[in-house]
């Protein structure tokens, strides 16, 4: 690692981070998060995924993994590996919820030490991508998060955002957090672009149409592409499946899978 | 505070489920009545979606000897949002904690609202300072309650139970839930379907576990999102549209609860 000044820490071994934003909640950013973790997997990456909504930590769900305890060792703690082969690991404040109704009622300063904790005591060990998957909004964990990361440049950031006019606007504002705190943006996601009728195959815009691309345009950042609503993908979310492996014919598997071989094909690795 | 008789705060764990439409679909059925005067307050300061959902984008605010004027949509409805202090579509809001409270303290203090028979708080996603500061400064003039929005799937109720327990902690009544983007009718053959899929009995059965009104069920309806983005009121766009008449059917079981619970009354319900 260059930064010799920096301790070089937790977070040496890992290749790349890229950091999952929206300004705008429900559009789908931890879906996204672990779809490209999983894709990242597929094309035969070692992944980690730290999740730091504290407020709503949704990941553990999806990859079936709640209720899982979190041990300690030398280094700091150990995530969960959430996979046989032990090539998706996993940190999430879920884990450390003695319930899951449990509520994080905690002001900023609270949260801004919870994630110092997460990105520097977490032994990732060797990883060639960690996914960071965010709450909404620009506030303090996400100033956090990007305070935390900076000593070890993270790849950049993926925006997520829905086609309607109410979501770009939010996430406009993303992008300007982004531009503020030197993120550099691998490009834009529009999720939950159109569902496609299971009765009549008649394709409706249910949230609208056309924010992603405007948006990318509006920036000058990349469009990466647009995911259809697939209910199918939903239910095995929340049923914890490994949805690229079930579901190889949904309409939104090839859209994810294009989308992590863009990622793949960004800037190299920081590491020689 | 003082002048505003019935406060209601729109609440979910979740982000994405409706809060912001739900909170000015509210203020406009409850405008309707060109006798009840009705204030919405926007306190989420990252993402303050009111100003486009109201058809308000580029209003300012003004100031005057007795504090900030609301934006007013119709006569007997104002808007107040972080969003008319901002020059740009692209500006950000990039706070920490405190200064998020201090904004939400003048606008609870500072804003001129007037003689007000509703004034409804829509907020932000999750449970932080920015909830732990409206309940705080709204608290000491009586807040009649909290509508919770969910969409049907488990990920949307976990952050909703989360929730539901805030409200529980900081002893804010809970008026109910409101189970938004149910089901989705296609436009060309009438089926249904459920896009966001109720894995675990969606709000139904959260509602009866935790002895919680739910207070209707808002079907997906694409007109929707297109009333939001030009910034009109759906139900006026589409008042035929189930989601409509499902709206309606819920502003007025808010309203029932809020006319059994007048003002200065002291008991809380649902904790």
């Amino acid at each position: 690692m260059e930064a010799a000044a920096a301790e070089p820490g937790n977070l040496a071994g890992v290749r790349h981070i890229i950091l999952v934003l929206s300004g705008k909640g429900g559009v789908g950013k931890s879906t996204i998060s672990t779809e490209l973790a999983l894709a990242l997997r597929h094309a035969g990456k070692k992944v980690g995924i730290l999740d730091v909504d504290l407020c709503g930590p949704s990941i553990p769900r999806m990859l079936r993994a709640q209720g899982r305890a979190v041990h300690q060792c030398d280094s700091g703690w150990v995530p969960v590996f959430v996979d046989q082969e032990q090539s998706i690991s996993l940190m999430s404040v879920g884990f450390l919820l003695e319930s899951p109704d449990e509520a994080v009622v905690w002001r900023g300063p609270k949260k801004n030490a919870l994630i110092k904790q997460f990105v520097s005591d977490v032994a990732w060990g060797q990883l060639d991508y960690l996914v960071v998957d965010t709450p909404p909004g620009t506030s303090d964990e996400h100033m956090a998060t990007v305070e935390a990361l900076r000593p070890y440049s993270p790849l950049g950031a993926l925006v997520v955002t829905t086609p309607q006019v109410v979501s770009v606007g939010d996430v406009r504002r993303e992008l300007t957090f982004c531009r503020k705190t030197g993120l550099q943006v691998v490009g834009v996601v529009e999720n939950m672009s159109g569902f496609v009728c299971p009765h009549c195959a008649e394709c409706t815009n249910v949230f609208s149409r056309g924010g992603g691309e405007e948006l990318a345009r509006l920036a000058g950042v990349p469009f990466l592409g647009s995911v259809p609503l697939d209910p199918e993908l939903t239910r095995s979310l929340e049923e914890g499946r490994d949805f690229i492996r079930d579901f190889p014919n949904s309409p939104a598997f090839p859209a994810l899978s294009s989308i992590a071989q863009k990622v793949l094909s960004q800037a190299p690795a920081r590491l020689s | 505070m003082k002048t505003v008789k019935h406060k209601i705060l729109v609440l979910s764990g979740k982000g994405g489920v409706g809060k912001s439409t739900f909170s000015a679909h509210l203020a406009h059925g409850l405008a309707e009545d060109e006798n009840t005067q009705v204030a919405l307050l926007d306190i989420d300061i990252c993402g303050p979606s009111i100003p486009k959902i109201m058809g308000l984008e580029g209003e300012q605010v003004h100031q005057s000897g007795s504090g900030w004027s609301p934006v007013f949509v119709e006569d007997n409805l104002g808007v107040m949002s972080v969003g008319f202090l901002l020059s740009s579509p692209d500006d950000a809001v990039i706070w920490r904690g405190p200064k998020k409270n201090g904004m939400i303290k003048q606008f609870l203090r500072d804003v001129d609202w007037g003689e007000v028979d509703y004034l409804i708080v829509d907020t932000p996603p999750g449970t932080s300072d920015e909830h732990l500061s409206a309940v705080q400064y709204l608290s000491a003039a009586h807040i009649d309650g909290a509508v919770i929005i969910t969409t049907p799937q488990e990920v949307s109720l976990q952050d909703v139970r989360k929730e539901i327990n805030f409200c529980h902690k900081v002893k804010l009544p809970v008026i109910g839930v409101v189970e938004n983007m149910s089901v989705f009718i296609c436009p060309q053959c009438k089926k249904e379907s459920q896009i966001f899929p109720p894995t675990t009995g969606g709000a139904e059965v959260m509602c009866q576990d935790l002895k919680i009104p739910l207070l209707g069920k808002v079907p997906l309806d694409p007109h929707i999102g297109k009333s939001c983005d030009k910034g009109q009121s759906f139900l006026t766009d589409a008042p035929d549209s189930p989601a409509t008449l499902a709206y309606r059917s819920i502003i007025k079981r808010i309203q029932e609860f809020c006319g059994h619970h007048p003002p200065k009354e002291e008991h809380l319900i649902g904790s």
